[in-house]
């Protein structure tokens, strides 16, 4: 089942704390049910991603690793 | 009293005080009690470059998290909040040669270990680049522009000698240490830094 991405993010070559800051800022620009995807190269992200969506209630609807990068796929809340 | 949190111990120290008929922190100890627990109140006291570096981290995740954050910035911390092209500040010739010691602003902070005359701070700075990391300076912006509150220390600037057109725009007005006991007293957590 293809999902339908709303808006894609790259936080390639940023470490912490920014992939997380600008997924805060770019999710706020989605309506509630919207994805995000977002693709990271900071290996720490894989936990913050989801401590993030676990305080945030943002659902992380999808987690993969290729190549060094990262990416998620999160449900606004 | 046995493990009590922080907040109660103060509430309780605040009680203790000779103000019988001030019923001060009560709104917090009815019914909305967990009502502050997605705050956070940093004290960025050290102005130490790998100190403020992490405050500023923390607040813009804290921020990025949905919490409602604030920093107050008192003593060395203070100089964080001068513009970085201030270069003196002061009107006697102690706060002026303070001043001069201790250049102000964000992007002059020091390190507290390492620092050699400024090589550890600018090799910090070449690797925070090459990893992309981003500066305190950079990272107390965005925490501004997610809604971080900065709260400058009165005392500090009264005693710098420091005027409020010295520090940095989109800044709280300065406070005192009743705001910041305030907030802990209504259940948030403080971070000393």
């Amino acid at each position: 089942m293809a999902i339908e991405i709303t808006q894609r993010l790259d936080a390639r070559n940023l470490s912490c704390p920014m992939p997380i800051v600008k997924t805060a800022v770019a999710i706020k620009g989605l309506a509630s049910g919207q994805l995000l995807e977002v693709v990271a190269t900071d290996p720490g992200s894989t936990k913050d991603f989801a401590a993030w969506a676990a305080t945030t209630g943002n659902q992380l609807v999808e987690q993969s690793t290729e190549g060094g990068v990262y990416r998620f796929v999160l449900r606004k809340k | 009293m046995t493990v009590a949190t922080k907040p109660e111990a103060i509430e309780e120290l605040l009680h203790e005080e000779s103000l019988t008929a001030a019923p001060a922190p009560e709104p917090s100890a009815s019914t909305e009690a967990p009502k502050k627990a997605n705050s956070l109140i940093i004290i960025a006291e050290s102005g130490d470059l790998e100190k403020t570096w992490a405050t500023t981290i923390l607040a813009s995740t804290a921020a990025a998290s949905g919490m409602e954050v604030s920093i107050f910035f008192t003593f060395w911390g203070f100089m964080a909040l001068v513009k970085p092209e201030k270069r003196t500040f002061g009107e006697n010739w102690m706060q002026k040669m303070m001043s001069v010691m201790n250049r102000p602003g964000i992007d002059h902070l020091k390190l507290s270990r390492m620092n050699f005359m400024g090589m550890g701070p600018w090799m910090m700075g070449k690797l925070a680049k090459q990893y992309g990391v981003a500066k305190p300076g950079e990272l107390l912006e965005m925490a501004m522009a997610m809604g971080v509150k900065i709260l400058p220390c009165q005392m500090s600037m009264d005693m710098y000698g420091i005027k409020r057109e010295d520090l940095v725009d989109g800044i709280d007005e300065p406070v005192g240490a009743a705001t910041v006991l305030g907030m802990i007293a209504d259940g948030t957590p403080a971070l000393f830094i």
